[in-house]
């Protein structure tokens, strides 16, 4: 006899029938595998339904009762959000639902999105990245989501499906504040397509753990630079982590690097403007003084990063 | 509600009736029998719950049993052949790199993940590869050891 057969004949005569005593940790639920991209939409139209992908931050925040879910929509057999796809432009479009694991092994995004591959490697461990999707990740709207800075220096467009057709916006735009999004229960997000990127350009995205891996940042910073014919910074941007109610922009910075050739000096003062521009609270993980300050010597050595990426010799930051 | 499920589990297509909320884990655990995989964190934490899923190691307790059809699913129990215990258990217990057991079964499994693509791995892939595995008693030395050991055993060296 094995042990569920003997559970269930013990049970069968001191458990009165259809009582289940069992603990169960989720609370009731529908779930549906829907195939097309509209049979999903469909039954997102259902109210209390929620995206299901990799589901390691929905499963874990049902189980804690942070979230009441009536209809799970698991996505993951819709082919058109799982693959990455090559677009027409030269870029990359990454279906919502791809998980961190595939985002990170993919060659296209290996060869001209690096940042975007190591952030991927950077979400949870091995079990995690295995399942969370990169939409997830967005979708999610953690401030301190590790995907999302790369993805905004990369200037990438969230596309969303609604049941009014879809729409498309700078991925940055589409977060409200700690887990709010502009995404409706009625919508879904697709994909982010990340343009071809420049030459010459660079992207690099550093966070601060205490612990090197399976932790969340308590400051991040990603950071973009493309230089013109003569070496002057003729684009960037930088996006911030962990410092604000949602990731951001920091405009100080990014005005301070354009116009300018890269110098330790430079990058150190740019460091201070993103210090700036960063709205950081003060928690458990860490007081906002302290966020500041890892801001700026995060952002200084992303940009660091970048620099050595495209070969110009900054001489090393102190710090 | 009940439901049933059926997949592949060590091997073996198994089918349980299994409540329509229930977690990898607890079908596994509840309606399998297989108490190898153990429950740690329940939120994705301490990786004792680690399985492999057609080969990738993921948490059972972050994933729908209504998920598994279709998946070729690995356990614990699934590793030794016979008596004979898998070169990655054989090697965990000649390094002694155990000491309550509990996250043993998911460090396993984590370190077949890593070697069945990674037949070399260094100490830094191996570290990265069992980071999701928190051992609480015996710290992580021997477990790099014991999976160094086990890479040359299954001739990666």
């Amino acid at each position: 006899m094995t042990f569920p057969q003997l559970r269930e004949r013990i049970w069968s005569v001191y458990v009165p029938a259809g009582l289940d005593l069992r603990r169960q940790s989720l609370q009731d639920f529908d779930y549906e595998r829907p195939q097309t991209l509209a049979e999903a939409l469909a039954l997102l139209r259902g109210g209390d339904a929620r995206v299901l992908a990799g589901g390691t931050d929905l499963i874990a925040q049902m189980r804690e009762g942070r979230r009441s879910v009536g209809c799970l929509v698991d996505i993951k057999g819709v082919g058109e959000l799982t693959g990455i796809a090559t677009t027409a432009e030269g870029g990359v479009a990454i279906g919502a639902a791809a998980s961190a694991a595939t985002v990170s092994r993919s060659s296209p995004i290996a060869a001209n999105y690096p940042a975007v591959a190591q952030s991927a490697r950077l979400i949870g461990g091995v079990q995690v990245q295995n399942r969370a999707s990169l939409g997830g990740n967005i979708c999610n709207a953690a401030p301190s989501a590790d995907a999302v800075p790369a993805l905004i220096c990369h200037a990438a467009v969230a596309h969303i499906a609604g049941p009014a057709g879809t729409r498309q916006l700078p991925l940055e735009e589409l977060f409200v504040g700690p887990g709010k999004t502009t995404i409706e229960p009625s919508e879904l997000l697709v994909s982010i397509v990340l343009p071809p990127p420049p030459a010459p350009s660079a992207v690099a995205y550093l966070r601060f753990t205490p612990r090197r891996e399976m932790d969340i940042a308590i400051a991040g910073a990603g950071t973009y630079i493309r230089l013109d014919r003569q070496g002057v910074i003729a684009e960037a941007r930088v996006a911030l982590a962990s410092v604000g109610p949602t990731p951001m922009r920091a405009p100080l910075a990014e005005q301070r690097l354009v116009g300018e050739r890269p110098t330790r000096a430079l990058l150190e003062e740019v460091g201070r403007c993103a210090a700036q521009d960063a709205r950081p609270i003060t928690d458990t993980r860490g007081s906002g003084d302290y966020r500041r300050s890892l801001v700026a010597v995060l952002t200084m050595r992303a940009l660091a990063d970048c620099c050595a990426q495209l070969g110009i010799d900054v001489e090393a930051p102190s710090k | 509600m009940k439901t049933l499920i059926t997949c592949t589990v060590n091997g073996e297509e198994r089918t349980a009736l299994a409540d329509t909320r229930d977690t990898l884990l607890e079908l596994l655990r509840d309606r399998l029998g297989l108490t190898g995989t153990k429950e740690g964190c329940g939120n994705g934490n301490c990786g004792t719950c680690t399985v492999l899923v057609d080969g990738a190691a993921v948490c059972a307790c972050l994933m729908l049993a209504q998920e598994a059809p279709g998946h070729d699913i690995l356990t614990i129990e699934g590793l030794a052949t016979g008596d004979a215990l898998h070169p990655i258990q054989q090697a965990i217990v000649a390094t002694g790199a155990t000491q309550c057991g509990f996250c043993t079964p998911g460090i396993v499994l984590s370190a077949k993940a890593l070697l069945d693509v990674n037949a070399l791995p260094t100490d830094a892939e191996i570290r990265h590869a069992i980071a999701g595995n928190l051992c609480r008693c015996t710290g992580y030395g021997k477990v790099v050891e014991a999976i160094q050991s086990a890479a040359a055993a299954l001739g990666g060296r």
